[in-house]
């Protein structure tokens, strides 16, 4: 690993100018909150007019939004700002990375950091505690195991979407809309129980961007549960699978957009 | 000496999209020069001409279609982060400043980029806070600066790691006299006491005059000119005005050796005489001018680079 020191100088300063203005800050924090329940209210609101959606009730729903959730939110702290990247095309920003000893994938990520995305992290954190919590749970050294491995992966293959969104902004003008709908569609896919998908809809959020690996198929081996056609609760042991797959599409859209880098004019 | 930037048919295609059907524009064809460690080459053309696209294609952001370039020794697209090292841009209309963070802090993140020795950073940043003026602001952040005091930042910022080629584009863009003269004046410097070679794009006569002894002028991706500014001017035969205000009303000065006159304003108050820096000198002229009258004021005007490069231009063609 290179040496870290210029990244976290830029990080610092993006941490420092964020906290210098207080009010500002809280405010933030407080509206990024706010989304993270709406979004959750959204899912009470459907499973308050049905008892059960896919075989899961709201109980067991909280646990695959939560896992989805804390994934993203954490996903979105770290790589979030690379959907500037066109913001960066169009004001030469990203000239100026090239020309910086730096990788430009480390650079476009350690250029910010938007801290109050932390209160987004905690709305999932609550969730995952409470579905842990009123769920029927063979708790075993596996189950912990499987927490920690789903986490971690769902957190790459979130950050993987980021990037692969990123790397398709080269070639895209103003390919943000198509991109959102599957990175943010994706996220909601995210949290939403697989089985009341059509084949299609596994094909693409199940497998191409296995959305399904990130909160759904780690609940279904959780609270052992067999598991819809296509995708069966093992498959939840495949999440790091899943991760090195979206991150190796990430990688090579984001290296294919790199070399095919126009300039930002001027 | 060795060249620290060599092309060799150096290309570069754009696809733009013209309605329905693709359309392929060629912003650099075929470009081949060369440029010896420590030069000072002034890079000029129209706009659109393909200075950019080049510049870029040096610095390795942009992948040239065909041809090659070396520039300090290295492949710019593949060994792209050891060429960081090497070069500094500074870009007149983008900035590589953190806008809301003191120009202080700015340069210590960038010595960290650069990973400078801390030894090495207060040298240089003293240096460089020392030759360009800089103390008074350095504790103010970056988007309250004037555009004067932003450029001479952003200079200091592409120099900080004491980069062996320096690329400047457009550096005196929107300047008034005294700030342009101040960033000439530390880039002769910077190049006497370091042996720097600077590479720069301007579309004004006056940075090319006083910084360059080589001239680039590219028309359309091609080089139409390569050689000095005085054997430009040579060939496209531009020309000094000398403006003079006289005391009194004066007949028009014919009778001037080496000049032209171009032209009276106010019944003869004001005279325009063109002549050429090759064949005399402004004070001779104004000499020869204080013979027939007594002059109140002057002015010179330098040749308009675009009216050089159109010159070149139809001269090439």
């Amino acid at each position: 690993m290179a040496d870290l020191a210029p990244y976290r100088a830029v990080l610092a300063s993006r941490i420092r100018s964020q906290r210098s203005y207080r009010a500002n800050f809280r405010i933030d924090l407080i509206s990024s909150f706010m989304v993270g329940l709406v979004e959750l209210a959204e899912v009470w609101v459907l499973f308050h007019n049905v008892h059960s959606l896919g075989g899961f009730t709201f109980a067991q729903i909280l646990l695959v939004f939560g896992l989805a959730d804390v994934a993203f939110s954490l996903a979105d702290l770290a790589f979030g700002h690379c959907d500037n990247l066109p913001t960066y095309i169009r004001a030469g920003k990203l000239d100026v990375f090239y020309l910086r000893p730096q990788p430009l994938l480390l650079q476009l990520i350690t250029s910010d950091i938007s801290l109050r995305r932390l209160a987004r992290v905690l709305v999932g954190v609550v969730c995952v505690v409470a579905g842990l919590a009123v769920n029927d749970i063979a708790w075993s050294a596996s189950t912990v195991l499987l927490l920690v491995v789903s986490l971690v992966s769902g957190f790459a293959i979130f950050s993987a979407m980021f990037v692969w969104a990123a790397g398709a902004q080269f070639f895209l003008i103003n390919g943000a809309e198509m991109t959102n709908a599957f990175v943010y569609g994706g996220r909601y896919a995210a949290t939403q129980p697989a089985a009341v998908w059509n084949r299609p809809l596994k094909v693409v959020f199940g497998f191409f961007f296995p959305m399904a690996f990130t909160g759904y198929l780690p609940t279904l081996e959780i609270l052992g549960l067999p598991g819809p056609e296509w995708l069966p609760a093992w498959l939840a042991w495949c999440t790091p699978l899943a991760a090195v797959w979206a991150w190796a599409m990430a990688m090579l859209f984001w290296r294919i957009g790199v070399r095919h880098y126009q300039g930002g004019g001027g | 000496m060795s060249p620290i930037i060599e092309t060799r048919e150096l290309t570069r295609d754009f696809h733009v999209r013209d309605g329905l059907r693709r359309k392929r524009i060629r912003a650099v064809d075929e470009m081949s020069f060369s440029v010896d460690a420590g030069a000072a080459v002034g890079y000029i053309g129209a706009n659109g001409a393909g200075k950019s696209t080049t510049i870029k294609m040096l610095t390795g952001i942009l992948v040239p279609t065909s041809g090659e370039v070396r520039t300090c020794d290295l492949r710019p697209v593949q060994d792209r982060r050891r060429l960081a090292r090497e070069v500094g841009v500074v870009f007149g209309q983008r900035s590589q400043l953190w806008w809301d963070l003191p120009v202080r802090e700015s340069f210590t993140i960038l010595a960290s980029i650069h990973a400078l020795s801390s030894a090495d950073e207060r040298a240089r940043t003293d240096e460089l806070v020392d030759r360009l003026e800089m103390s008074e602001y350095l504790g103010t952040p970056v988007r309250q600066l004037s555009l004067g005091q932003r450029m001479r930042a952003e200079v200091a910022a592409a120099l900080l790691h004491s980069p062996r080629l320096v690329i400047l584009d457009e550096p005196t863009i929107g300047l008034d006299v005294l700030s342009k003269q101040r960033l000439r004046e530390f880039l002769v410097q910077e190049r006497q006491t370091h042996g720097t070679t600077l590479l720069l794009t301007t579309h004004d006569m006056g940075d090319i005059e006083r910084l360059c002894d080589r001239v680039l002028v590219v028309d359309h991706g091609h080089l139409a000119y390569d050689g000095t500014l005085d054997g430009l001017s040579r060939t496209v035969g531009a020309q000094r005005v000398l403006v003079v205000d006289l005391a009194e009303q004066t007949p028009d000065l014919l009778g001037i050796p080496d000049t032209a006159h171009l032209g009276s304003e106010s019944r003869g108050l004001r005279q325009r005489l063109a002549f050429d820096a090759e064949r005399t000198t402004a004070a001779r002229v104004l000499g020869a001018v204080s013979e027939q009258a007594e002059v109140l004021d002057l002015s010179i005007e330098e040749p308009d680079i675009e009216d050089v490069v159109r010159r070149v231009y139809a001269a090439s063609r």
